[in-house]
């Protein structure tokens, strides 16, 4: 019965057929996909939709409710206005693999148990690997490697924390948890690895930049914001998710200021949002579940919308250094806008869909009367528009004239673009759109003039600050360590010591090692004879041929010998 | 946006300079509003006069140091990772 079926099994259909199918089919294929699962996923009712027996355990693949169905909706948007993006640029693997990651995703949004969540989960390690593959580029396969062992890591991480959930409890349904034993330190683990929570965090910034222009879209939206709607399923009110998010939310910003690739600083700005979202559950209340929810909605889809401009940049101008580009304004304005449209709503601006997002995480922590994370969530929010709203939109189409005049966005990229800028203004103008499917019903009010007023100095003041201290924040040609150095560089280069300094203790034990083998030959010749019988000496005693008839006759003895012993 | 229309408008120094009187006027703007808007402290301090505009030039100024600092020590050449060939 098709209604019964998870909605993610028509993107992978469709994922299969995109490989298939040539030409318009193909573009068809890609386009329509997206939205005939949009379709699927909002007929999945509330509550478990039907159950499967898999070795001793009740499978429940599809299991409704207004957060999940919440996700799979931006999740199949997300596949649509990528594919539209992406289409005519992308090669087909690139896009058959992107949509199976988009298939993952989705499933995982509807998993009712922890097995299935499992295997989606890992269906989406598996094919972003590939989608970073697609970079084409000797670096982009090293990072995709890099990337497959973290993400792989992290799932026999989770695996175990599953494992021994199930066997504690028995049960393999998906209930709110708390830190507190083993198994669900591993999952909560597991899940935060995919969040690009510390201190495994540089995996996200290492790959994602390598990917192709259309790839490095996909990548934003998927992995991190499962995991965000893993953690409010399994950890809603987990305190240590205050803490973790406040540390990612520093975190990005201060990488995203020290950085000179441009993709790299959107990198970076997902780890920063994703703190806020992680933040909002560790709170755990009511509204901060709605914030963590609808900052996710609203971040995949500015997200997108910044990676994209960013696309079109490297796409027409083939660079992707903050150094190296300068004034494209002038000949890309779609682009320009639509960028502008995407870091206002990343910095929260008032009448963008990140402020009528945001607040709510902020608001919840106000409520809670937790200064201090209300305190640094707003100074974030002033870092926000720091390195993404201003930094990113001026270093790539304003600041100093690069000389470059590149052509402006081809329609289908423009297109998807303009799709997405319209959803951040739409957000940000009517947040009750988006309100009315929030997971709990919500009493807050966005727009009230004093919080416009008090968003509007802080925000304001940022820029303000930003460009006084321009020259402090001039590009250098560099990249920044992070924790990745630990597995690019530091563990190698520990290895390579410790491999000299073994040196002299290397030969002691060679020496070792021969005297021990020399005494070994010795007895085994001694005992068993010379390797090679070939010839016509005596042999040792065990090594020489002895008569059918002897072994006969001590068959016999042993046989009465165990009959005597029997009968006493 | 007027930058679509006309390429080098945005370009040119007396207009960099308007703009920035147009910006100062409006940073004077946002913190005088709260003299006629009522701007809800949650925890008394943020309900100050002006702690928005402070607070946020204050925050980014530390940020902007710190991330100074750090890259002292976190900066390395664009070619430190060896497979970093200049393809991408």
């Amino acid at each position: 019965m098709p209604e019964l079926m998870s909605p993610a099994l028509i993107m992978i259909a469709g994922a299969l057929g995109i490989g298939l199918a040539r030409g318009h089919l193909r573009a068809a294929m890609v386009l329509l996909t997206p939205l005939l699962t949009l379709w699927a996923v909002w007929q999945v009712p509330d509550g478990v939709q039907n159950t499967m027996h898999f070795l001793s355990y009740e499978i429940e693949p599809v299991e409704g409710s207004p957060l999940r169905r919440l996700f799979a909706t931006i999740f199949a948007l997300m596949a649509f206005v990528g594919g539209l993006y992406a289409y005519r640029l992308a090669k087909w693997y690139e896009l058959t693999a992107a949509f199976f990651y988009a298939a993952g995703a989705i499933g995982v949004s509807f998993a009712g148990d922890l097995i299935s969540l499992f295997v989606y989960w890992e269906l989406m390690a598996l094919f972003s690997t590939v989608v970073v593959w697609c970079g084409g580029t000797a670096a982009s396969r090293a990072a995709g490697i890099r990337y497959a062992i973290l993400h792989l890591l992290g799932g026999v991480v989770l695996k175990v924390g599953i494992e021994g959930v199930v066997v504690s409890t028995g049960s393999i349904q998906i209930t709110p948890m708390l830190a507190q034993d083993f198994s669900s330190w591993m999952i909560l683990c597991g899940i935060l690895i995919n969040a690009a929570a510390p201190p495994l965090s540089a995996w996200l910034a290492d790959a994602y930049p390598e990917s192709s222009p259309t790839g490095s879209v996909f990548l934003s939206a998927f992995t991190t914001k499962t995991a965000v709607l893993a953690l409010i399923l399994l950890f809603p009110g987990e305190p240590v998710l205050i803490g973790v998010g406040l540390f990612m939310v520093v975190y990005g910003i201060i990488y995203a200021l020290l950085e000179n690739d441009i993709r790299r600083i959107l990198a970076y700005s997902v780890v920063n949002q994703v703190g806020f979202m992680v933040c909002a559950v560790g709170i755990g209340t009511q509204m901060a579940l709605n914030g963590a929810a609808a900052h996710a909605f609203a971040h995949i889809v500015y997200k997108a919308l910044l990676f994209m401009s960013a696309g079109v940049v490297i796409y027409r101008t083939g660079r992707n250094r903050c150094t190296e580009l300068g004034g494209l304004f002038q000949t890309m304005p779609v682009t320009t806008i639509c960028c502008i449209i995407g870091a206002l709503s990343i910095s929260s601006f008032p009448l963008t869909s990140g402020f009528t997002t945001k607040s709510l995480i902020s608001q919840a922590a106000a409520n809670e009367g937790l200064v201090w994370v209300y305190m640094l969530l707003t100074a974030a929010s002033a870092g926000v528009f720091l390195h993404a709203g201003i930094k990113f939109p001026w270093f790539v189409f304003f600041q100093k004239d690069s000389g470059l005049r590149p052509k402006d966005a081809p329609w289908n990229m423009a297109l998807a673009m303009v799709i997405f800028s319209a959803l951040c203004l739409l957000l940000g103008l009517f947040p009750e759109w988006l309100y009315r499917f929030l997971p709990y019903p919500v009493d807050y009010v966005a727009y009230t003039p004093g919080k416009v007023v008090f968003y509007l100095q802080l925000l304001l003041f940022s820029g303000l600050a930003f460009f006084l201290l321009l020259p402090l924040m001039k590009r250098t040609e560099t990249i920044s360590l992070d924790v990745d150095w630990l597995w690019r560089r530091g563990i190698p280069a520990a290895m390579r010591w410790l491999g000299r300094a073994m040196q002299p203790l290397r030969a002691t034990g060679g020496r070792l090692g021969s005297a021990s083998q020399q005494l070994l030959r010795h007895l085994t010749t001694h005992y068993l004879g010379q390797p090679h019988t070939a010839d016509r000496e005596e042999r040792a005693l065990f090594a020489r041929s002895w008569p059918i008839g002897t072994t006969a006759l001590w068959i016999a003895i042993l046989l009465s010998g165990y009959v005597l012993i029997y009968y006493i | 946006m007027m930058q679509g229309e006309k390429p080098h408008w945005l370009t040119r120094k007396e207009n960099i300079r308007k703009l920035w009187w147009v910006f100062s006027a409006v940073l004077a703007l946002t913190v005088l509003a709260q003299a006629v808007i009522y701007v809800k402290g949650y925890f008394t301090v943020d309900g100050w006069f002006g702690f928005g505009a402070i607070y946020g030039f204050v925050c980014c100024l530390l940020m902007v140091l710190f991330a100074k600092g750090l890259g002292l020590f976190l900066k390395r050449p664009n070619e430190y990772y060896a497979e970093r060939d200049d393809d991408a």
